[in-house]
């Protein structure tokens, strides 16, 4: 899912300080299971706001990011001066694409594609390179979870398990190393990685897909 | 022709050090650091923006090396440019005629002084090697597209036999030598149990027959050095017993070098150690002393008559 974390209280008031009739709004998905930007979270985010002076309220639907689910907001919308979305970057841009003439602030920060581990632990995962290589290394990606993204082992920096790079951050390479050898697999770490293919990631350009065989 | 390599492939016992390029165009203070080796190593190992700090350029250092009269060894480092500028810089310096490189991954931005650049690690140090080694003789690019002109190339990695996990790291080397590396700079060495027994791996799998490794030596300055470098520098350990001798040192230069000149006479009797390579990082005047010190003075004459 996608993991994002709110901005801090005084950048968000200082986003929305032109404005006094502000509506909160949540996001029923990835951002509601990383407890950030769900109903519940746009509820508290309004109370603040009011105590702090704004006209608040605070809805929710269920997933921002598609038109479908935004465009029955039009009258609700209009009431208000501002919108706060505590949706991901998708769903910030898509309520602007649907209501071009309304400001539209991000409540969260964006950080990326991860997984729960934990009550609110999240790590990410995939860094959505557009060319799933995952198998190779025992299902665990060194593009996304490594710092320098290797491919042909572990970098010089590697102590107790740990990356060099943050503390408490495990060694990609150390877990892929552990997973391989347990699999019985270890010697498919020894062939030679080529040189990755970007085009499909992020570096190429802006991605899009149309699927010919489902459109009308 | 690298007189590296001539003198690797003659069995010479080889050694290089390492001179740090200067935080600017100061390029006297650079000369100067030249000028304090020259004589005493067969290659000095330019740095390329090492730490993640950024210094005058490593083909820039490597070209002031040259024409000091020195063979450089000139580093590139994955972190900061793509298979496009390295290879575009790797056919400019052979262009120029810097014969040996080092190819590295290179040290994380985030460890640096500029932890808000955004790095590139397009492709790893292993890949690097590929891509030079395929440019050198099959004369293509990563593409497959033709190069023109011939290029000559002595190829070298960097390895740490220290890091975790320490099983895979001989495999690591493995690979690095099937990716074309000729020569491997290692790790400093301070434990020697645990290179020891890494080199026995390496020669269970008869890779000291297939690529020359010069042993990596750091002359610890002072207490305080040493105690940065087991905090700080990803990958190093300095066993218990380095350290109680520097805490007891009276004179800490003097004890440094005395541990150096004892790793070298220890690191010289290891089956496969090629040679050496210093790193005194900002303590570049000290490499003649230890080289004298450890019996490898004077160098062999290098081609040329460019001896002591």
């Amino acid at each position: 899912m996608i993991v994002g974390e709110q901005k801090p209280l005084k950048e968000i008031l200082a986003l929305l300080a032109p404005y006094k009739e502000v509506l909160v709004l949540g996001c029923g998905a990835c951002v509601t299971v990383c407890l950030s930007g769900g109903e519940k979270e746009a509820r508290e985010l309004a109370l603040l706001l009011r105590l702090k002076g704004f006209a608040a309220e605070a809805t929710s639907v269920e997933r921002q990011c598609e038109r479908e689910f935004i465009m029955p907001l039009e009258k609700t919308i209009s009431a208000f001066s501002a919108v706060l979305s505590l949706a991901c970057g998708v769903g910030v841009q898509t309520l602007s694409e649907v209501f071009p003439k309304i400001p539209v602030f991000p409540g969260l920060n964006t950080s990326f594609m991860g997984a729960p581990l934990g009550v609110g632990v999240f790590e990410e995962r995939c860094i959505g390179c557009g060319e799933c290589v995952v198998h190779r290394f025992g299902n665990i990606c060194p593009v996304a979870r490594c710092a320098k993204n290797l491919l042909n082992g572990p970098c010089g920096g590697s102590k107790n398990g740990q990356c060099e790079v943050r503390p408490n951050r495990d060694c990609a390479w150390q877990l892929i190393y552990e997973r391989m050898q347990a699999l019985g697999r270890l010697e498919e770490l020894f062939a030679i990685q080529p040189p990755k293919n970007w085009a499909p990631s992020r570096f190429g350009a802006q991605r899009k897909i149309i699927r010919e065989d489902v459109r009308p | 022709m690298s007189l590296l390599q001539e003198l690797l492939d003659r069995g010479v016992f080889v050694v290089t050090a390492e001179i740090g390029p200067p935080k600017g165009t100061d390029r006297a203070s650079f000369e100067k650091k030249c000028v304090q080796v020259k004589g005493y190593v067969d290659a000095v190992n330019v740095t390329d923006n090492q730490t993640a700090v950024v210094r005058l350029s490593s083909f820039a250092s490597c070209l002031i090396a040259c024409e000091a009269g020195l063979e450089p060894v000139m580093q590139l480092a994955c972190r900061d440019r793509n298979r496009i500028a390295l290879q575009s810089d790797f056919l400019g310096a052979c262009a120029l005629g810097i014969p040996n490189f080092l190819c590295i991954t290179g040290d994380h931005q985030s460890l640096g002084n500029h932890p808000e650049a955004r790095s590139v690690f397009d492709v790893d140090s292993i890949q690097l090697l590929s891509i030079f080694r395929k440019l050198r003789d099959e004369g293509v690019f990563a593409n497959g597209e033709k190069a023109k002109g011939e290029i000559r190339a002595f190829l070298g990695a960097g390895e740490n036999p220290f890091a975790d996990p320490l099983e895979f790291r001989v495999f690591r080397l493995a690979k690095k030598v099937e990716a074309g590396a000729q020569f491997i700079q290692t790790q400093a060495v301070f434990d020697l149990e645990i290179f020891s027994r890494w080199m026995e791996e390496v020669r269970r799998f008869g890779l000291h027959k297939r690529v020359h490794i010069l042993a990596g030596v750091i002359p610890l300055k002072s207490l305080q050095a040493l105690r940065y470098m087991k905090e700080e520098v990803p990958g190093m350990v300095i066993p218990r017993w380095v350290e109680e001798r520097m805490e007891r040192a009276q004179d800490p230069k003097e004890e440094g070098i005395r541990i150096a000149v004892e790793i070298i006479e220890a690191l010289r009797r290891v089956e496969g150690v090629r040679g050496i390579h210093i790193m005194a990082v900002a303590w570049e005047s000290v490499v003649p002393e230890i080289v004298q010190r450890s019996g490898l003075f004077p160098r062999p004459m290098q081609g040329g008559g460019e001896g002591a």
